[in-house]
């Protein structure tokens, strides 16, 4: 069974559909990106997927649950987690207090007024994890507002991580990144566990050919190519449509 | 992977670290309430004092906190302290602890059946929703005269000894010292619920809404949730300037309240706890000089003020006030060695 | 009943041309201005002056306070208010309610706190009864210079160059700078006029709504009301929502006295949830 699952998914603003017709299936631990041009619609997909947008039609299953009426942060909590393309971070907090945020929402701790947040040893472990990984130990203190964007952009999918998704859904996580922090950020991304099924939606070819198992194309709004990246690679139409770009460019 | 072990520890560290009580903190409490011995005279105000300071604190709670912008504070306020008169006035609860407790739960069910007025809405709106519920009570409070003794205030009112031993008397003393113990109380509770994950979910409502219901928050019923928490501290502090003078009147819902409450918080900052308190202190001393010097017209001074510091920019004012507090937090860290004060707020601002 | 519909037709019209420059300033210029009721008071208070203590006839009298309160306007909107304009909505609202509580006080001082009142002429005191309808004279003229103002206003907006430029600027103030359009003269132009029409207000409502320092706090609220339920990006929108106020204040007080200005608030307030722009404002995304 898929872990994320779309059936038809279509998204009309009036009389324009940014989205028709998207049917995916993604397994359980894929790398799956999802290419495009600008504006095929990819950033419309992750709403409708995280429940930003509501679909005009079409269902949403997580690990065969149908999600699609659910709201955003209900989606979290069943395993689902994004990042944004343009980073979206609490500025005035610092990395620690970011990925507690999440994790003490994780743990069913967010509605606990009374007890003080050192209460917790997990807490404390969880975090310190996370914040590891994602190579912000060193700066765990500072501000968000003043942290240099490479790190911001770790920040930006730590903190999706430290939902411990079952899905990430990653818009764009390289864009902007200047050239000396990139390979760190690639390496971390690389570096995620197994068990968490990616979803990237991704201009850099590189990336993509290095990190994905599955490419599918959106054009316009509709799936256009679907499979490994080689085969998507060769695909004819793709070329057209990315070559047709330049072109136009 | 688990992490090293450094990693680890620095993470629990700062966790059992930032809600510590620093020195400040304690010295700050110590002097509050030594005043009760230090100025004897000054029982009335200083009482005054405390009330606002809880209603600041209550703004703060949702301004400071959650981003919430609120003209509609005087409503529970309000509420509340006709509330704890008429049940004081009717003989339906004497005793004053269980009516002021009784007051804030009235104002809290408020703040909860109105919290979906805030919810959305950009900031103008919520301006205009939070101003016309409060104006909107004090017409209703009007209308009502015949409950409310309308213009003229609720009359006969008589409170009953605290616990039965402490009566409230002319010079103010136990009036006092009720209102003291009453914010006390209540602060504790604010900070208890600041320094929680509950807490910290209300700052990223704050700082990002959008990423926080990304991140598994339930935005709109944290909101609600701190809204009623607000207005239930609004609602105790109404409901002790009731029953500490054993009267009520209209002023109570007026745009003037809520003025003056956000005045007390630009003096005395915003998101730290502090700043109610510490604004009410500045606010009740400047408003008691002033009217010495001209007696009637107070209200042409604040808006005088609220004009200046708009003009001169809100958040240099703050950003003053906020370097004043690092300074004396920073002075305070020295002569007690210990490293965070109460001037820093905990995000290392 | 007619005469009540009367009266609130009378009183809904003083209304909108009290309330329709906050409607535009905050259309035009995104700035919550709670001030405006101190401009109403300055014509009301200027009329009083001039009519009662200098003499000036009452037919001077309304367009002095409309010329003096536009006057005031632009001084402030150049001096003050135009250093407001980018900030935030919580700032804006500190400024205004801060220049509200200068000029109550300041009113209070200088005019005293005892409610004032315009001689009106004996021409129009008294009553006209038709068809069996008691039709108020006062109230008559009210209807008639404002709903000639709001065909002026509706002229002037939809069929001048000037309007023209205005409703551009309403719409999208990059786009207009862009196309050469001088914003800030159509902002202190239209402030100015907006106060004018406030002051008149003012003066004209002067023997309607009452009169004392208390004033622009007093009304404020039937100002936001105004504004919230008509939307700011027409005319008509605030046309509609004052007669809709006007009428629905004035029965509401008639048949069912205790809730009377009740009924507007709970009006106000489940509009601002169903349609935050405003029940007659077109769909605009702001």
């Amino acid at each position: 069974m898929p872990i994320l699952e779309t059936i038809g998914l279509e998204k009309r603003f009036g009389g324009i559909a940014a989205a028709h017709d998207i049917s995916l299936a993604i397994e359980k631990g894929a790398r799956h990106a999802l290419i495009g041009p600008n504006g095929a619609g990819k950033t419309t997909v992750i709403n409708l997927l995280t429940g930003v947008l509501r679909p005009t039609s079409g269902r949403i299953l997580l690990a065969g649950n149908d999600i699609t009426a659910l709201l955003p942060h209900q989606r979290v909590r069943l395993g689902m987690a994004r990042t944004f393309q343009i980073n979206q971070l609490f500025l005035e907090l610092s990395p620690l207090e970011t990925i507690g945020l999440a994790v003490a929402e994780r743990l069913g701790l967010g509605n606990d007024w009374w007890r003080l947040m050192g209460g917790k040893a997990v807490l404390a472990r969880e975090i310190a994890e996370v914040l590891e990984r994602f190579r912000l130990a060193d700066v765990m203190h500072e501000r968000t507002a003043i942290l240099p964007y490479g790190k911001q952009r770790l920040l930006e999918i730590a903190l999706a991580f430290a939902c411990r998704p079952q899905v990430l859904l990653l818009d764009e996580p390289a864009a902007g990144v200047p050239e000396a922090e990139r390979q760190e950020l690639l390496a971390t991304i690389e570096a995620l566990p197994e068990e968490v099924t990616v979803l990237l939606i991704e201009h850099d070819m590189d990336l993509v050919f290095s990190f994905a198992d599955h490419v599918s194309v959106l054009v316009n709004g509709g799936l256009l190519g679907d499979g490994g990246p080689e085969e998507v690679a060769r695909d004819p139409r793709v070329k057209a449509v990315y070559l047709g770009e330049q072109l136009d460019a | 992977m688990t992490a090293m072990p450094a990693v680890a520890d620095e993470v629990a560290a700062y966790l059992a670290r930032r809600a510590r009580w620093s020195p400040l903190e304690v010295a700050f409490w110590v002097f509050v309430f030594a005043t009760i011995w230090l100025f004897p005279g000054q029982y009335l105000i200083m009482k005054d004092t405390a009330i606002l300071a809880l209603f600041a604190l209550s703004l703060d709670l949702i301004l400071g906190y959650a981003g919430v912008i609120s003209l509609g504070q005087a409503a529970f306020f309000g509420l509340a302290g006709y509330f704890a008169g008429l049940v004081a006035k009717y003989g339906l609860i004497n005793e004053p602890v269980i009516a002021l407790i009784c007051s804030g739960l009235v104002a809290a069910a408020l703040g909860f059946v109105t919290s979906f007025l805030v919810l959305r809405g950009s900031d103008l709106t919520r301006l205009m929703v939070t101003l016309g519920v409060s104006l909107m009570l004090g017409e209703l409070a009007n209308r009502y005269s015949n409950i409310t003794g309308g213009a003229d205030g609720l009359q006969g009112v008589t409170i009953a000894p605290v616990l039965g031993l402490f009566g409230f008397d002319l010079y103010g003393h136990n009036g006092y010292v009720y209102c003291l113990i009453v914010l006390f109380v209540c602060f504790l509770l604010a900070r208890r619920i600041v320094y929680s994950p509950f807490g910290l979910s209300l700052r990223s409502l704050k700082g990002n809404a959008l990423r926080a219901s990304a991140v598994g928050i339930p935005v709109e019923r944290r909101l609600v949730a701190i809204y009623t928490i607000s207005a239930a501290f609004a609602g105790i502090a109404g409901a002790l300037l009731t029953q500490t003078t054993a009267f009520c009147s209209l002023d109570v819902f007026s745009l003037d309240r809520s003025a003056d409450l956000l005045l007390v918080l630009i003096i005395g900052g915003t998101g730290y706890l502090y700043g109610g308190l510490i604004g009410a202190l500045i606010y009740k001393f400047l408003q008691d000089w002033i009217a010495s010097l001209t007696p009637q017209y107070w209200q042409f001074w604040i808006g005088l003020m609220l004009v200046v510091i708009v003009l001169v920019g809100r958040e240099r004012v703050e950003g003053w006030a906020r370097a004043a507090r690092v300074a004396i937090g920073r002075l305070g860290a020295r002569v007690v060695s210990r490293p965070a004060a109460v001037g820093a707020p905990p995000d290392g601002r | 009943m007619l005469t009540i519909l009367f009266d609130g037709i009378a009183y809904g019209m003083l209304l909108f041309v009290l309330a329709c420059g906050l409607s535009v300033t905050l259309g035009l210029m995104n700035f919550i201005n709670l001030a405006h009721g101190a401009f109403a008071m300055a014509g009301g208070y200027c009329t009083v002056i001039l009519v009662n203590r200098i003499g000036v006839p009452f037919a001077l009298g309304l367009p002095l306070a409309f010329v003096v309160t536009a006057a005031l306007g632009a001084l402030f909107e150049r001096t003050l208010y135009v250093h407001v304009y980018a900030r935030s909505p919580l700032d804006q609202v500190l400024f205004t309610m801060g220049l509200v509580f200068m000029s109550v006080a300041a009113v209070d001082y200088v005019m005293g706190s005892s409610q004032q009142f315009v001689i009106i002429p004996k021409a129009l005191q008294g009553q006209f009864i038709v068809f069996g309808v008691g039709m108020s004279k006062y109230r008559l003229l009210i209807i008639l210079i404002c709903g000639l103002l709001t065909l002026a206003l509706q002229l002037i907006v939809a069929k001048t160059r000037f309007g023209s430029r205005l409703r551009a600027a309403v719409d999208d103030q990059r786009v207009a700078r862009g196309l050469g359009i001088n914003v800030g003269a159509v902002f202190a132009v239209t402030f100015a006029f907006g106060s004018g029409l406030a002051g008149l207000g003012g003066a004209l409502g002067a023997e309607i709504l009452g009169l004392d320092p208390t004033f622009p706090l007093k009304y404020m609220i039937y100002f936001l009301i105004v504004v919230t339920v008509g939307g700011t990006s027409s005319i008509t929108g605030p046309f509609l929502a004052s007669i809709l106020l006007g009428i629905a204040d004035v029965a509401g007080k008639y048949y069912v006295p205790r809730l009377g200005a009740f009924v507007i608030y709970t009006i106000m307030i489940v509009v601002l949830i169903l349609r935050p722009q405003g029940l007659f404002a077109r769909n605009l995304a702001r």
